[in-house]
Parts: C-alpha cells; structure tokens; sequence
C-alpha cells in the first residue's frame, strides 16, 4: 500500500518540475544565484543593484537585440542548495551562463559544479582566494576584490602605523581565518618588527563579545585587525566601546566601511578605523555619479556595496554576452579574458591569467557625523595594483 | 588578578541572559513535555517588539516599560499559539509537537524580515546602564552588573513561584505526573496555557534584554535555541536550578576556555554535554525520567508486513518512479536522486526513531560521515566508484559504533541530546581540521564515475538503493531482530526479564541506522560532487527529523513519504518563491494539524477505521499495558 505513495508522490513531485523551459529565441537568460533568505542585509540591495543593470541594458537595445533576463534563485546558504539551484537553471531554464553567490563556500560549490557541467560562472561576492587560484577553474571568473586584494589594500595603510603589537579577531570559518593568514604574512613582510600577541576566534555569527573583548585587551595590544561584520560587529564594537577596547588603539578592519556593515552601527561608530568600504556619498565620478544617480531614482535609497556588485555582475555579464556574440561558454570564457568594461568605480579588467576582475576597493577612516558613521579620507584602489606578480600567480593557480 | 575577576564577571553576565532564556525551555519542557523549537523564534520576537517600542518610547521609563511591554505582547502571541495550535496535538506521538514549533520558526524568521526590514537594527543602550565601572583599572559594563543581578533575581522569582504558590504546586505536580494531576480534577488545559505563557514571556524578556548589547537581527533565533537546549539539559530537564548552574559553567568555561584555546567556544556547550550526559546521565540536577505512561510508538493498529497485493502494488509504484527518465528532464532527473537520497536518510533515522523508540538529533553526523568517506577514498585515495560506494559508509558505521555505544546508555531527550553532541563534535572536527577537510570550503571535485554520471543513470542508482533500503530495513522490522528492538522499545522491564539485552540490541540498531544514513552521504556526496561541513550539521538533523515526523512515526515506513513530500516541496517552494520558509513553515504547521500522527499514520488509521467497525478493541488493550506498567 505503501507503494502507490511512493510512486505517485514521485510522479506528482516530479511532474511539476519536469517542464522544459526552452529558452525562447528572442531573449538570452542568465542563471543568478544568491543566498536572499540567509543574508537579506546585503542581498536585498544586491537585488535592487542587478534589477537596475538589466533595465539599463534592456533600454539600450538588450544584448545584440535580444532582450536580457535574469532567472534568480535563492540558496538559503547551503552549498547544496545551490548546486540544485544551478542545476535547475542549467538544465531546465537553459540559461547562457551562471553568476552570483555570497559565501566562499557555495561560490566554490558552484563554481566546481561550472566545471564539471562545463558551463560559464561569473561568481559576484565570495571573497575567498581558493576560487581563482587554488581551486580555480577556467570556468569561473570572479568581480569582487578577494580577500588577498582587499588585505593587501589595508596592509598599505596598517605599516605605516608605529604600531608593534597586534592582536587579531575573526570568526572562525574560512573568509576569516584565511583573512588573517594573508594580512599576517604581507605584513610581516612589510614590518619584521611586528609582533602577533592574541588571536581570537569567535564563531560566525555567536560572538560572546564580553569575552573576547576582554581577551584581546588582557594582551595588552598597540593595535588590532578586526574581520568580524554584521551583528558580531555591532556586538563587538559596543563591548568594546563600553569596555575602553578601541580607546588609544588602532584598528584594522575588513569591510567595515561598507554601508551595509557601517549604518547599523548608528552613533556607536568608532572613530578612526582603517576599513575597506564604500562611502557612496563622497564619490565624485562622472560614473558613479550616473550610477548613483539611477539608483536613487528608481529605489528612493541609497546605494549599499551590494547594489555595487549587483549592477557591475549583469553589467560585466551583459557586456560579456555581447562581446562574444554567442553562449556557447568557450566562446564566453574566450571574450571574458582580458575583457574591459566600464564600472561606476571605473573601467575595469577580467584577467585572462587567473579570471579576476580589477575591480577595487575604496580605503579610508571611519568617523561619525549627525550621529551616523561613515568613511572619511578614502581613496579608490584600484584592484590591479594590489595582486601578486604572474609569476606569483601561475604558481598558486592549477593549469587549466 | 583584577582581569581573572572581570573575566569572570563577564562570563556571569553572559550566563545571566543564556539562563533567562533557557528558565523558560525547562519550564515548559518539564510540565508539557513539548521540545519548542520556537522558544528561539519568542527570544527573537521580544527583541524585535522591544526595538520599535523602545525606539517610540523615549526616556527612562519608556525604555523599561517597552522591554517588559514586548514580553508581555510577545508572551500573548505565545498563548496565541498554545490555544490554536498546541492543543490539538498534546495527544499526538512524542517529538509531534516538535514539528508544529519547527513550522513556526520557519514563518517567524521570514515574518520578522518583512515586518522590520532586511537590516541589523541597533537598539537603544539601556537608559542609567551606558558606562562602565572601573574596577582596579578594568572596565565592567555597569549593564553586564544589571544582568549579573537579573539572573540570581529571577531565579528567586521563579523558585518562590513554585515553591510558595497554588500555582506553582500544580505545576510540580504535573511536572511529575501529568495524567494524576488531571485525574484529581485539575484543569489541565490552563495549567498548560499557563506554564507556556509564562515560559514564552520569559524568552521574550531575555531576548527584549538583549537590545543594548546586541544587533537585532532574523538569524537571532538559531544562535541561541541550540545552545539553550544544551544549556538546559546539562542542568537536568525541568530544573530551573540545574539550568542555572549549567549557564554559568558553560558562559565561565567559555570565558576563560577562550584565553587558551581562542577556537573553542564553536565546540564547548557540546564538549561539555557531551561529557556530563555520559556522568550523569540526567544532567546534573535532572532526576531519572519516570517511566512513560504511554509508551512512545505504542500503536493501535500493530504492525504487520505487506500483504501480496501491497507488495505488487509497492513494486508497481517502484517501476513507475523508475520510468521517470522516460519523460522527465534532466533537472527533475536530479531533483528525483536527491529525493531518493533523502528518502533513504530518513527510512535510517525513523528506523531508530519508530522501531527503536530512540529519537536522533544528531543524525546527520552519519550521513556526513558516509559523505566524507567518499571523499577521502575517491578523492584522496583515488578508489574507483563501485568501491567508495562499498566502502565509504563504513566511516558512517564507524561514527555510530562509536557514538551508538555511549548513547544508547540514556533515553528520552538526554539521548536526543547526546546525538546531537556527538554529531556537533564530529561536525566541528570537519569544519576545523583545514588540512584535511578543507573546513567550511570542502572536498570539490567528487563526481560520479562516466557510467553513472548521466542523471538517468544516476537517478536508477539512487532509486535502486533507495529501494533496497527500505526492503531491508522492513525485513529487518519483521525479523526476530526487530521484534525484540520493539520490546525494548514498548517495555524495557519485560524484554530485560525474557533475557533480551536491551543496551546491545538498541545499539545494534544504532550502527544500521547509521550505515544506512552513511549510504545516502555517499550517494549525496556524488550528487553533489563536493562534501561540506554543511552535510553533518543541525540543520540536516532537523530536516530529517521533520520527515520522520511528517511521514507519521508510529508508521512502519512513513518517512518514505515524509522524505517525499518535505524535500519536494523543499526544493520547490525555494525554486519558486520569495519567502519560501514562511510558506514552507505554514505547510508544515496546516499538516500538522490536519495530520496529527503524520500523513500516512493519519491515512492509516483513517483506512482502518472504514475498514474496522469494532476498533475499540486495540485501544483497551494498550489501556491494559499502559495499567501494567
């Protein structure tokens, strides 16, 4: 009796699924993936970001006369998840390429499945460095500044401080602990006199930030690198505001002065971190001002990083699709090596050596006005002085 | 000596919040014997309210009134659902009701992202508790002193209230024995409505009290619920005192374990359970479970095999799902496999769960075991397919002859609970050991061999194990075996006295169910072509619980169809909308209620009552056991 069940909830679950979307002449689709439900914080603005760029493209004639379509699909953060949702948009939406993602993780699960399944991958935010070097793949190419760049990017700023001391804080998964490895070593290079006191490791997401706080003060450090973001941010900066922490120390931050991490921190923004970040308000390029300007116009909001990396994803995909004239993904890997394409940051590169893109990232110190942080003195870097040499480069990234 | 102090003062300050939280788990917990899921969805629902009421009310007083005021409200949404929602079901098979708080939490954590908005809200600080003391030249936030007070007050509140009211009486009572206090003539449902108001308003207040501190935010729910749970059985379930104590040892172990292991707060509550669940097997003030009144999987229909035509009919539905690749697409192809993967998963855990009456929360540490066991010999080791197959479970069987043998010395939630450590520590071993694993980045590359890459190929594959399993494992049901893992289950008094050796029989069961969980890791490892961290975390535990549950587990094989229906709907309700969790949460929470004892136990006894017009007949039998006992 059992059986009817088995096979008719089979056949029902499956009969929903198995309708073919064949991809109708007039419009070339791209596969986005992103984890909406999990990190709707940086996705929702990501979201607004990608919508922008496809009416921008789509008015301007889509791509060689098709019209541009974007299929998204959430991952709810599971690597898993997300091959699924990649699956279903190779094999039943038929999409021209692949792009998107936020974890390290699922950018790398997803970029594996690229590889095997042979199609093209642009990966949007993960920020770990495996997946264009160690575990890179002539499949995936990626926008966002790795975690390498955006190290290098701080380790400018952090030598130059008299600063000997320092204690680290990062949570305990891969973005931060390979965050850390990486300041570590440029700046030990720069700065043989430094010396690492403390190290601590709270769980992504579960800071006890009462804790470490005291840790990393009980080592007495002249400065700190900090990689936690979201809530763990907001937990650690008022502890440590409120505990003296930051009080005649310097601090190092990843992220920081992204508006998505930035604004939650309302009038507790601690004054003078070095951060990487995006202050969209002291941009003044004619790009940015046409993005900024777009932007506000059809949301009534402010741009975040996200929105950032949204629009310059389809951008690049857009600007890819019609480079290439095809979707066939040897032809799309073949016009994404050494493609230039504009962005609200400036023009920017897909390197045909290891498939990252030049974008950069701004730098700058964190400050509060009107009770509300933002990024002061930041300067745009630009992402392609701030990897390693070819040589460094064809030795970390497996051929082909 | 004066950062030791304050070291530890802030470990207080931390136990003072974990215990405000947990106070209210065990409190409902030992009168309802309801696993809420939801009291993390209630803790995060009082910060939120506590956030616009505090944000509207200005002042001193406006502050303190709006953080009592959200738990107030939040305490009657709680009532809210106990009325509506758990009531229907207190009658349903234990861990039921834990379905029904699982589909709530679900649509709270969507609901909360579109009431207040996808960002992290940062609360007021607390108006008279902004700074910090000094102490000896060390920082004390004066709110951490406010907390340290809270707790111990609370605690006073709470003790007196059980001690020295009516009240407080009929809940000690029917802490102990529900049906006594019910049969002199005590008006349970209020009791029950009662004990979860007050359990829901004491979540509320420890997350409203958490504004100063904390971002408010929708993933402040699965932060805390794991480790309350933790906290309140390392205290002994129901004891406000042991949940007490447990909130400091783990807030101070974690405090000063952090100064010499800074990665260890990922693993300790688990660490710490782990080891004193297997000293004392009921926490450290918990007092041994009373013998259940009804025993668990006690059913009224008893079991039996298939009848000739049910097993034609079963093949019939086999040759119909594997003509799927006739007409279906590829993506349903492989939607079809992971589906057959996971109906294996969860006819391994209801196995454990509906014939050996021990319910898993940590199942998922086997099926992540299976898969990183494919990794290892296929990726590592370079073995072809067939033999990773063969061999890759082992790792699962290995994980639960280890494990199995020191959980199936408890019962009840303490087994639960003791899977679940395990199944964290083997999980944090994954997520930590770099070298290795490569941690929370994985094992890529796993794919299957040319002859079963194809998703046809690989949906036979799935398909045809899928089968074999459940044929197995029914067998295994039927086999002199399984009766006597059922008497175990029914009456451990009476299979002891007939010479049944109880512990080995169950821990038998343990390391099939695990291996048969370490084949769907394999297969799922090869699906996937990468093995995460992610395949032996809660979340997994919990998704095959859920399809235990929703299959009905006083069924002989329901999860087949639970496996079915939850992960369909799973993968196409996130396909298909925005806010799949929340209409996820409410399917799960309308089948609770149109299901009671899950679908295919609801249709079965639907089935046996048009067929059978004396069922009377059972049910005094089982009233005469349960007199026995």
């Amino acid at each position: 009796m059992r059986g009817y069940f088995v096979g008719a909830g089979l056949a029902i679950a499956l009969a929903g699924m198995a309708g073919p979307a064949m991809a109708q002449s007039g419009e070339i689709k791209i596969g986005e993936i992103n984890s909406y439900s999990l990190l709707p914080a940086f996705t929702e603005p990501y979201r607004k970001g990608w919508q922008l760029a496809v009416e921008e493209v789509n008015a301007a004639g889509g791509i060689n006369g098709k019209k541009l379509v974007v299929i998204s699909k959430d991952d709810g953060g599971k690597p898993a998840d997300a091959q699924t949702a990649a699956n279903e948009l190779v094999s039943s939406e038929n999409v021209a390429m692949l792009a998107g993602t936020f974890l390290s993780n699922i950018g790398l699960a997803v970029s594996d499945f690229a590889n095997q399944k042979k199609v093209f991958f642009l990966a949007a935010e993960p920020l770990t460095d495996a997946i264009t070097w160690s575990k890179g793949n002539k499949y995936t190419f990626r926008l966002r500044p790795s975690n390498y760049m955006q190290a290098a990017m701080l380790v400018e700023e952090a030598a130059k401080l008299p600063a000997k001391r320092w204690a680290t804080i990062a949570p305990n998964y891969e973005y931060g602990q390979s965050a850390v490895a990486v300041f570590k070593k440029l700046m030990s290079e720069k700065r043989p006199d430094i010396q690492w006191v403390d190290e601590q490791w709270p769980p992504q997401g579960k800071i006890d930030a009462g804790p470490v706080v005291q840790a990393v003060a009980a080592a007495n450090p002249e400065a700190i690198l900090n990689v936690t973001f979201g809530a763990d941010l907001v937990k650690l900066v008022r502890e440590g505001n409120t505990r003296g922490l930051f009080k005649d120390r310097k601090v190092v931050s990843f992220l920081t002065g992204e508006p998505e991490y930035l604004d939650p921190l309302k009038d507790e923004t601690p004054e003078g971190w070095i951060v990487t970040g995006y202050p969209w308000y002291a941009i003044k390029t004619p790009e940015h001002d046409a993005f900024l300007k777009a932007y506000q116009a059809k949301y009534n909001d402010y741009p975040r990083l996200g929105s950032i990396v949204g629009y310059q994803t389809i951008k690049s995909a857009a600007a890819i699709l019609a480079k290439a004239n095809s979707t066939d993904p040897e032809k799309l890997i073949a016009a994404t090596e050494g493609l230039q394409v504009a962005s609200p940051f400036g023009e920017i590169t897909f390197r045909k050596i290891d498939h990252q893109s030049t974008l950069g990232a701004f730098v700058g110190k964190t400050a509060l006005k009107d009770g509300k942080g933002v990024m002061v003195d930041s300067v745009y870097r630009k992402g392609a002085d701030y990897l390693p040499s070819d040589a460094e480069v064809e030795k970390l990234r497996p051929k082909d | 000596m004066a950062f030791y102090i304050v070291q530890f003062l802030t470990g207080l300050a931390s136990a003072a919040s974990l215990f405000l939280v947990a106070s209210g788990l065990s409190i409902i917990f030992g009168v309802t014997r309801i696993v809420n899921f939801a009291h993390g969805a209630f803790y995060m629902l009082g910060a939120y309210v506590a956030f616009t009421l505090t944000e509207r009310l200005s002042g001193a007083l406006g502050f303190w009134g709006g953080i009592v005021a959200a738990a107030l409200i939040v305490a009657a949404i709680g009532v809210l659902v106990e009325m509506v929602l758990l009531r229907r079901i207190y009658h349903a098979p234990e861990l039921f009701q834990l379905l029904a708080t699982f589909g709530l939490t679900l649509m709270v954590e969507d609901l909360v992202v579109l009431i207040w908005g996808p960002d992290d809200l940062l609360g007021r600080r607390a108006p008279g508790f902004k700074g910090a003391v000094d102490f000896f030249g060390q920082n004390v936030p004066s709110y951490d002193l406010f907390l340290i007070v809270l707790g111990p007050v609370v605690l006073g509140i709470l003790w007196l209230l059980f001690q020295r009211t009516r009240w407080g009486v009929l809940v000690r009572a029917a802490t102990q024995d529900r049906d006594m206090v019910a049969a002199l003539g005590v008006n349970q449902k209020w009791l029950f409505t009662s004990v979860f108001a007050l359990g829901v308003f004491l979540a509320a207040l420890g997350g409203a009290l958490q504004i100063p501190r904390d971002a408010v935010n929708h993933a402040m729910d699965l932060r805390v619920i794991v480790e309350v749970f933790v906290v309140v059985v390392i205290g002994g379930l129901g004891s406000i005192i042991g949940a007490f104590v447990a909130a400091v040892l783990v807030s101070e172990l974690n405090a000063f374990g952090i100064l010499i292991f800074p990665k260890i707060s990922i693993i300790l509550v688990f660490l710490v359970m782990a080891v004193v669940l297997i000293v004392r097997p009921w926490g450290l003030f918990g007092k041994p479970e009373a013998p259940a009144r009804r025993t668990p999987g006690l059913t009224v229909n008893p079991w039996r095999p298939l009848t000739t035509n049910e097993r034609f009919a079963a093949l019939a539905a086999l040759v119909v799902a594997a003509a799927l690749p006739l007409f279906a697409g590829n993506y349903a192809l492989t939607v079809g496999s992971e589906i057959a993967i996971f109906v294996i998963f969860a006819v391994s855990l209801h196995f454990l769960m509906s014939v050996g009456g021990l319910a898993s929360f940590g199942h998922a540490a086997y099926f992540g075991l299976g898969a990183y066991g494919i990794a290892f010999l296929a990726k590592m080791a370079g073995l072809p397919m067939i033999v990773s197959l063969l061999l890759g479970p082992l790792l699962g069987l290995l994980g639960a002859a280890v494990f199995g043998f020191f959980a199936v010395q408890l019962s009840g939630v303490y087994f639960a609970m003791l899977t679940l450590a395990f199944a964290q520590i083997v999980w944090s071993i994954a997520f930590q050991w770099v070298s290795v694993t490569g941690g929370d980045n994985g094992i890529l590359g796993v794919w299957p061999e040319k002859w079963a890459a194809g998703p046809s190929h690989f949906y036979w594959l799935s398909l045809g194990i899928a089968a074999l399993a459940v044929v197995i494992l029914r067998i295994i049901v039927f086999s002199p075996f399984g009766y006597a893992l059922r008497a175990t289950r029914d009456s451990p008094l009476r299979s002891e006295s007939i010479g049944i050796n109880a512990k080995r029989i169950q821990w038998t069961a343990f390391v099939i169910a695990g291996t048969t969980a370490g084949v769907a890791g394999a297969l799922f490892a090869y699906l996937k072509g990468s093995v995460f961290p992610d395949n032996m975390g809660i979340p997994l535990s919990v998704d095959a619980l859920v399809m235990v549950l929703l299959g009905g587990v006083e069924t002989v094989s329901g999860a087949v169809i639970g496996a079915i229906v939850y992960k369909a709907l799973n993968i196409w309700l996130v396909s298909q909308t925005e806010w799949s969790k929340l209409v996820l949460g409410g399917f799960v929470v309308l089948i609770v209620v149109a299901f009671p004892k899950g679908i295919v136990g609801t249709l079965e006894s639907m089935m046996n009552r048009r067929g059978n017009s004396t069922p009377a007949k059972p049910a005094i039998l089982t009233s005469r056991i349960e007199t026995a006992e």
